[in-house]
C-alpha cells in the first residue's frame, strides 16, 4: 500500500500532464485508439501495453493513475476500485477485489471483443469480397448495358435509315408509279389522239383516193386495156357461169360444205382420239382391277363396307364396261358410268396407297419409338446380320493372326518378334490361355486314362497268369481225379496248398496290391475322376466288381473257401493294418481260387470275359 | 451435192413452176424458161420493159410479167409461144399483180390502193374490187383456190370481203375489230382466216370461213406486237412472232396459247445442240507458197473454208442493239416457218440475226440453234422433209436436219453471194439465187453424194 502511494506521490506532477493528454486523446477518440489497439497483433500488443502501462503508471503516480482508472471505469459502468467510504474525508481504500473483478471482467470482455472484432473482421472481409465481386459484376454488367444501349442505338439508327429508305423506295415506287400512269395515260391519249389523226388523214387520203379514182376511172382511159391475142380456155374446160341468185346460193351451199367437211374432218379426228383415249383407259382400268384384286379379299374383310361394296361394284362395272358394244355407246351415257367407276377404282387405289403408307409410317414410328416391342422378324434379321458380322470379324482375325504368324515366320528379329508378341490382341492371348488350360486338363486326363490302362493291362496279366495257373492245377487235378479218386482229394488240397505257400502268395499279394495301391497314390486330387475312367473302361474289372463276384462267388462256395483258406488269410490279416480295401484285396485271390474251383460256369465267363481284352 | 453452171438474173426474178417442170428466170427485159432437167432453154420471151415480177399461173401454162413502172402486165404462154397478152393498167398504175388460183384471172392493184382489177384471160369480162387495202398482206387465197380473203379499208374501218374465185362472187363481207389491219392468212384447210393488227397493238383475230368470230387473242397491251404469223401445214398450230422476242403457239381447238418459244441471247440448256458455223483460214504454208497450184481450182482452196462446230453450252449470241428511234426496229421474230410435216418450226429474232432457231414442235421445245457468221438472210424448208436451207448472202449454201448440219461452197468463179434460195417442190434441188446470177443445186442421196464431190471436184 505504502508503495503504490510513494509512487503516486513521485510522478504525479510530471505525469499527470501526459496521463491527462492521454485521457483527453482517448477521450477524444476512442476508435482511433481501439482500431490503432486492433490493427496491432496479439504480441506487439501486450508489449505495447505494457510499456503503455509503464509509462503510464509509474512508482510516483500510482494514486493518481488509480483514482483515473477509478475515474474511467466507473464512467464505463464498472464498480469502483476502492472501497465504499465511511466518510468523505476518510481516505478511500483501494479495492483488491473489486480490482480484480474489474480486471477479469476487462479481461472478458477485451476476449469478446476480440472475439467480436475477429467475426467483424472475417465479415468484414467477406462482405469486402462481396462488395469487390458485386462492384466488378456491377461494372460488368454497365458495361453489357452500356453496348447494349450502343448496339440498341446502332440498330435504331439502322432501322430509322432502312424506314428512310423504305419510304423514299415508297416515294419512289409511288412515283414510278404515277408516272407510268401518267405515261400510259399519256400513251392513251397519243393513241387516240394518233387514231383521230389517222382517221383524219385517212378521211382526207380517202377522200383523194375518191376523187382521184373518179378521175382516173371516169376519163375512160382509153389506155386501161387488155391486148390478147385470144381468149383461152377455163382451167377446167367449162364455160364461166353467169351470175345469177343461183350461183349465190350454190356458193353458200359450197361454202357450208367445206366447213362442214372439215368440222366433220375434226369430229373424225376427236373420235378417233377419243377411242384410242378410251382404249387407253380401259386398259388402265383393266390394269387397275387386276392390281386391286389381288389385295381385294383382304380389304374386304378389314376395310369398312363402303369399300367392300365399291369393289363389288368396281367388278361388276368392268365386266359391263368390257362388252365392246359399250364403246360405240354416246358419251353421255357411258360417261357417268365411265368417270363414276374410274373415281371409284382411283379412290379405292387412293385409299389403298394412303393405307401403304400409313403402314410405313407406322413401321417407321415402331422403328422409332417402341424399342421394347421389336417385332421378332427384325430381331431375328438382327442377330442373323451380327452372326454374320461376328463370322466375318472371326475370319478377318483369323486371317490377321495368319499374317501375324507369317511375318513372324519372315521376320525373326528378336526386336520384332518381341514387338510382335505385344502386339498379340489381348482377346486372342486369353483365348489361347483358355485352349492352354483346356489343353493342360485333356493332357492331364489323357495321363489318368493311360495310368489306368496300364493298371488294368498289369491287372489282366495278373489274372491270366493265375487263371493259366489255375488251370494248370486243374488239368492235372483232372488228371489225377481220372487216375485215382481218392489220392485226387488230398492231391488237390496238396496242390492247392502248396500253390498256396508263403512266397508264391506274398508275391501275389505283392504284385496285386502293387497296382492297387498306384492309383490311389497318383489320384489323390481326383478320385472321382479316377473311379469313372476306371468305369468307363470297357472290360477292366473294377474293384467293386471283383467284390461283387467275390461275395457272389463265395456265398457258393463258402464253405469250401472258408475251410480250405483260414489259415492262409490270417497272417496276411496279422501282418498288415487291416483296411477295409486291404483286405478285399488280399482276399481277392483266394475267392477266386475258390470261385474257380468250386463253380465253373462263372469261371468260363470269367475267361471269355478275359479273353476280350486285349 | 451438184451444182449447175450459173446463169444471169436480174432482180432476184427466178421461180420454179408449180408443176416442177420449168424455171423461169429473167435478165432485164427477158424471160427465159428452161427446163429443170436439161436446163435448155425452151423459151424466151421479151418483155416491153424489165421486168419487175413474174409468176408461174398454177396449172404452170402461164407466166405473167409485171412492169410496175409503166403499169404494164405481160402474160406467155408455153404451149403457144406466139399467144401473148398484154395489160395496161393506164393512168391508174400499178403496184401488184398475181394470179388467181385458177390460173385464168389476174388481179391487179391500182397505185394508191384505189382498185383492184381483175383481168380474165377466158373472157372479156372485168372486175374491180374497191378499197383494198394497202397492208404487207391483204390478199391471200385459200389453198385449194377456192376463195380470197382482201382486206379492205372503209371509213377508217378494216372490212374482211371473202371472195369465191370461181365467179368473183362475195361472199362474206365483216368488219374485223382492228385498228389497222395488217395481214390475212388462211389456214392452210381453208377454214379459218388469221387476221392480225397493226404491230402498234398485239391483237389477233380467228375468223371462221362463213365470216364468224372464232377466237380473239392479244398477249400484251403497250408494246409493239406481231410482227410475223405463220399457220402450221397441218393447220393445227399458229405461229405468232412478235416483237418482244417470242413465238406464241396456238391451238386450233381453243385458240388459246400453249406455250411460247423464248429467243434468249444466251443457251443453258445441255440437251440443245448448238451449231456455230466457224471459219478456217487455209493454212499458207512454205509449200503452198512455193508451189502454188495452178488454174481456177486454187480459188476455192484459198478461200477460207468454213463448217459447223458444236458449241457447248452456255452458248452466248451475237446480239444487234437495236435502234429504238426508228421505225421498223430490229427486234422481234421477222421469220418463221413451219417444216412441211409440222415438225419444226424455223424462226429468227431479229436482234440475233446471226442465229436460225429451229423447234420441236411435238415437245414444244427449242431443239437446235444454228450460229451463222453472217445475219441470215431467208431460209426456207424442203417441202418434202424436215430439211432446212439457209442463206446468209455469202458464197454458202447451209442445210439443216434433225440429223446434222452443213455448209456447203457454191462453186464457181468469185463469190456467189446466195441472197435467197427457193426448193424445188421434189426437194431434190433448188435455185440459189445472187444479185445477177442463178446457179441450180442438186441435192442427191447420200450415196451418191460422193460421186457428186467427185463430178464437181472434176467439174470446176
Amino acid at each position: 500500500m505504502g508503495d503504490w502511494m510513494t509512487v503516486t506521490d513521485r510522478g504525479l506532477s510530471s505525469e499527470s500532464k501526459t496521463i491527462s493528454q492521454y485521457t483527453s486523446e482517448i477521450k477524444m477518440s476512442p476508435s482511433s485508439l481501439y482500431s490503432q489497439q486492433v490493427l496491432c497483433s496479439s504480441i506487439p500488443l501486450s508489449k505495447n501495453v505494457h510499456s503503455f502501462f509503464s509509462a503510464f503508471c509509474t512508482e510516483d503516480n500510482i494514486e493518481q493513475s488509480i483514482s483515473y482508472l477509478d475515474q474511467e471505469l466507473t464512467t464505463f459502468g464498472f464498480p469502483s476500485l476502492y472501497e465504499e467510504s465511511k466518510g468523505k474525508e476518510t481516505k478511500r481504500e483501494l479495492n483488491i477485489v473489486a480490482v480484480l473483478n474489474c480486471m477479469n471482467e476487462l479481461l472478458v470482455l477485451q476476449r469478446k471483443n476480440l472475439l467480436a472484432q475477429e467475426n467483424v473482421e472475417t465479415q468484414n472481409l467477406k462482405l469486402g469480397s462481396d462488395m469487390d465481386h458485386l462492384q466488378s459484376c456491377y461494372s460488368k454488367l454497365k458495361e453489357q448495358l452500356e453496348t447494349s444501349r450502343r448496339e440498341m442505338i446502332g440498330l435504331q439508327e439502322r432501322d430509322r435509315q432502312l424506314q428512310c429508305k423504305n419510304r423514299s423506295l415508297h416515294q419512289l415506287l409511288k412515283n414510278e408509279k404515277d408516272e407510268v400512269q401518267k405515261l400510259q395515260n399519256i400513251i392513251a391519249s397519243r393513241a387516240t389522239q394518233y387514231n383521230h389523226d389517222m382517221k383524219r388523214k385517212e378521211r382526207e387520203y380517202n377522200k383523194l383516193k375518191e376523187r382521184l379514182h373518179q378521175l382516173v376511172m371516169n376519163k375512160k382511159d382509153k389506155k386501161i386495156a387488155m391486148d390478147i391475142l385470144n381468149y383461152v380456155g377455163r382451167a377446167d374446160g367449162k364455160r364461166g357461169s353467169w351470175r345469177t341468185g343461183k350461183t349465190e346460193a350454190r356458193n353458200e351451199d359450197e361454202m357450208y360444205k367445206i366447213l362442214l367437211n372439215d368440222y366433220e374432218y375434226r369430229q373424225k379426228q376427236i373420235l378417233m382420239e377419243n377411242a384410242e383415249l378410251k382404249k387407253v383407259l380401259q386398259q388402265m382400268k383393266k390394269e387397275m382391277i387386276s392390281l386391286l384384286s389381288p389385295q381385294k379379299k383382304k380389304p374386304r374383310e378389314r376395310v369398312d363396307d363402303s369399300t367392300g361394296t365399291v369393289i363389288s361394284d368396281v367388278e361388276e362395272d368392268a365386266g359391263e364396261l368390257s362388252r365392246e358394244s359399250m364403246w360405240d355407246l354416246s358419251c353421255e351415257t357411258v360417261r357417268e358410268q365411265l368417270t363414276n367407276s374410274i373415281r371409284k377404282q382411283w379412290r379405292i387405289l387412293k385409299s389403298h396407297v394412303e393405307k401403304l403408307d400409313n403402314q410405313v409410317s407406322k413401321v417407321h414410328l415402331e422403328g422409332f419409338n417402341d424399342e421394347d416391342v421389336i417385332s421378332r422378324q427384325d430381331h431375328e434379321q438382327e442377330t442373323e446380320k451380327l452372326e454374320l458380322e461376328i463370322q466375318q470379324c472371326k475370319e478377318m482375325i483369323k486371317t490377321q493372326q495368319q499374317l501375324l504368324q507369317q511375318q513372324l515366320a519372315t521376320a525373326c528379329d528378336d526386336d520384332t518378334t518381341s514387338l510382335l508378341r505385344d502386339c498379340y490382341l489381348l482377346e486372342e492371348k486369353e483365348r489361347l490361355k483358355e485352349e492352354w488350360s483346356l489343353f493342360k486338363e485333356q493332357k492331364k486326363n489323357f495321363e489318368r486314362e493311360r495310368r489306368s490302362f496300364t493298371e488294368a493291362a498289369i491287372r489282366l496279366g495278373l489274372e491270366r497268369k493265375a487263371f493259366e495257373e489255375e488251370r494248370a492245377s486243374w488239368l492235372k487235378q483232372q488228371f489225377l481225379n481220372m487216375t485215382t479218386f481218392d489220392h485226387q482229394n488230398s492231391e488237390n488240397v496238396k496242390l492247392f496248398s502248396a500253390f498256396s505257400g508263403s512266397s508264391d502268395w506274398d508275391n501275389l499279394i505283392v504284385h496285386s496290391r502293387q497296382p492297387q495301391k498306384k492309383p490311389h497314390s497318383v489320384s489323390n486330387g481326383s478320385p472321382v475322376c479316377m473311379s469313372k475312367l476306371t468305369k468307363s473302361l470297357p472290360a477292366s474289372p473294377s474293384t467293386s466288381d471283383f467284390c461283387q463276384t467275390r461275395s457272389c462267388v463265395s456265398e457258393h462256395s463258402s464253405i469250401n473257401v472258408l475251410n480250405i483258406t483260414p489259415e492262409e488269410i490270417k497272417p496276411n490279416q496279422v501282418g498288415g493294418e487291416c483296411t477295409n480295401q486291404k483286405w478285399s484285396v488280399a482276399s481277392r485271390p483266394g475267392s477266386q481260387e475258390g470261385c474257380y474251383s468250386g463253380c465253373s460256369l462263372t469261371y468260363t465267363n470269367s475267361h471269355v470275359e478275359k479273353d476280350d481284352l486285349p | 451435192m451438184n451444182f449447175s453452171e450459173v446463169f444471169k438474173l436480174s432482180s432476184l426474178l427466178c421461180k420454179f413452176s408449180p408443176d416442177g417442170k420449168y424455171l423461169a428466170s429473167c435478165v432485164q427485159y427477158r424471160l427465159v424458161v428452161r427446163d429443170v432437167n436439161t436446163l435448155q432453154i425452151l423459151q424466151l420471151y421479151t418483155c416491153l420493159d424489165q421486168i419487175q415480177h413474174i409468176e408461174w399461173s398454177a396449172d404452170s401454162l402461164f407466166i405473167l410479167c409485171a412492169m410496175y413502172k409503166r403499169g404494164l402486165v405481160q402474160v406467155w404462154s408455153l404451149e403457144q409461144p406466139e399467144w401473148h397478152c398484154k395489160i395496161d393498167e393506164g393512168s391508174a398504175g400499178l403496184v401488184a399483180s398475181c394470179w388467181s388460183p385458177d390460173g385464168r384471172h389476174i388481179l391487179n392493184t391500182t397505185e394508191f390502193h384505189l382498185r383492184i382489177t381483175v383481168w380474165s384471160l377466158c373472157t372479156k369480162s372485168v372486175s374491180y374490187i374497191k378499197y383494198p387495202k394497202a397492208c404487207l398482206q391483204g390478199i391471200t387465197f385459200t389453198r385449194d383456190g377456192r376463195y380470197m380473203a382482201l382486206a379492205e379499208r372503209r371509213d377508217c374501218k378494216d372490212y374482211v370481203s371473202i371472195f369465191v374465185c370461181s365467179d368473183w362472187q362475195l361472199l362474206r363481207h365483216f368488219d374485223t375489230d382492228t385498228q389497222d389491219l395488217t395481214g390475212i392468212e388462211w389456214a392452210p384447210n381453208g377454214c379459218v382466216l388469221a387476221v392480225w393488227d397493226t404491230c402498234l397493238e398485239y391483237k389477233i383475230l380467228l375468223y371462221s370461213l362463213d365470216g364468224r368470230l372464232l377466237s380473239a387473242y392479244s398477249a400484251y397491251e403497250w408494246s409493239l406486237g406481231i410482227k410475223s404469223v405463220a399457220w402450221s401445214p397441218s393447220s393445227q398450230f399458229l405461229a405468232v412472232g412478235s416483237y418482244d422476242g417470242k413465238v406464241r403457239i396456238l391451238n386450233h381447238v381453243t385458240w388459246k396459247m400453249i406455250t411460247e418459244f423464248g429467243h434468249p441471247a444466251t443457251i443453258n440448256n445441255p440437251k440443245i445442240v448448238v451449231y456455230k458455223e466457224a471459219e478456217k483460214s487455209p493454212q499458207l504454208g512454205l509449200g503452198c507458197l512455193s508451189f502454188p497450184p495452178p488454174g481456177a481450182g486454187a480459188s476455192p482452196l484459198l478461200s477460207s473454208e468454213s463448217k459447223y462446230e458444236i458449241a457447248s453450252v452456255p452458248v452466248s449470241l451475237q446480239t444487234l442493239k437495236p435502234v429504238t428511234d426508228r421505225a421498223n426496229p430490229k427486234i422481234g421474230i421477222g421469220m418463221l416457218a413451219f417444216s412441211p410435216d409440222s415438225y419444226f418450226l424455223a424462226t429468227r429474232n431479229d436482234n440475233i440475226p446471226n442465229a436460225v432457231w429451229v423447234w420441236d414442235i411435238q415437245k414444244l421445245r427449242l431443239f437446235a440453234v444454228l450460229e451463222q457468221l453472217s445475219p441470215v438472210r431467208t431460209f426456207q424448208w424442203d417441202p418434202q422433209q424436215p430439211r432446212l436451207a439457209i442463206c446468209t448472202g455469202g458464197s454458202r449454201l447451209y442445210l439443216w436436219s434433225p440429223a446434222g448440219c452443213m455448209s456447203v461452197q457454191v462453186p464457181g468463179e468469185g463469190d456467189f453471194a446466195v441472197l435467197s434460195l427457193c426448193w424445188h417442190l421434189s426437194g431434190d434441188s433448188m435455185a440459189l439465187l445472187s444479185k445477177d446470177h442463178v446457179c441450180l443445186c442438186f441435192l442427191e442421196t447420200e450415196a451418191a453424194v460422193s460421186t457428186a464431190c467427185r463430178q464437181l471436184g472434176g467439174h470446176t
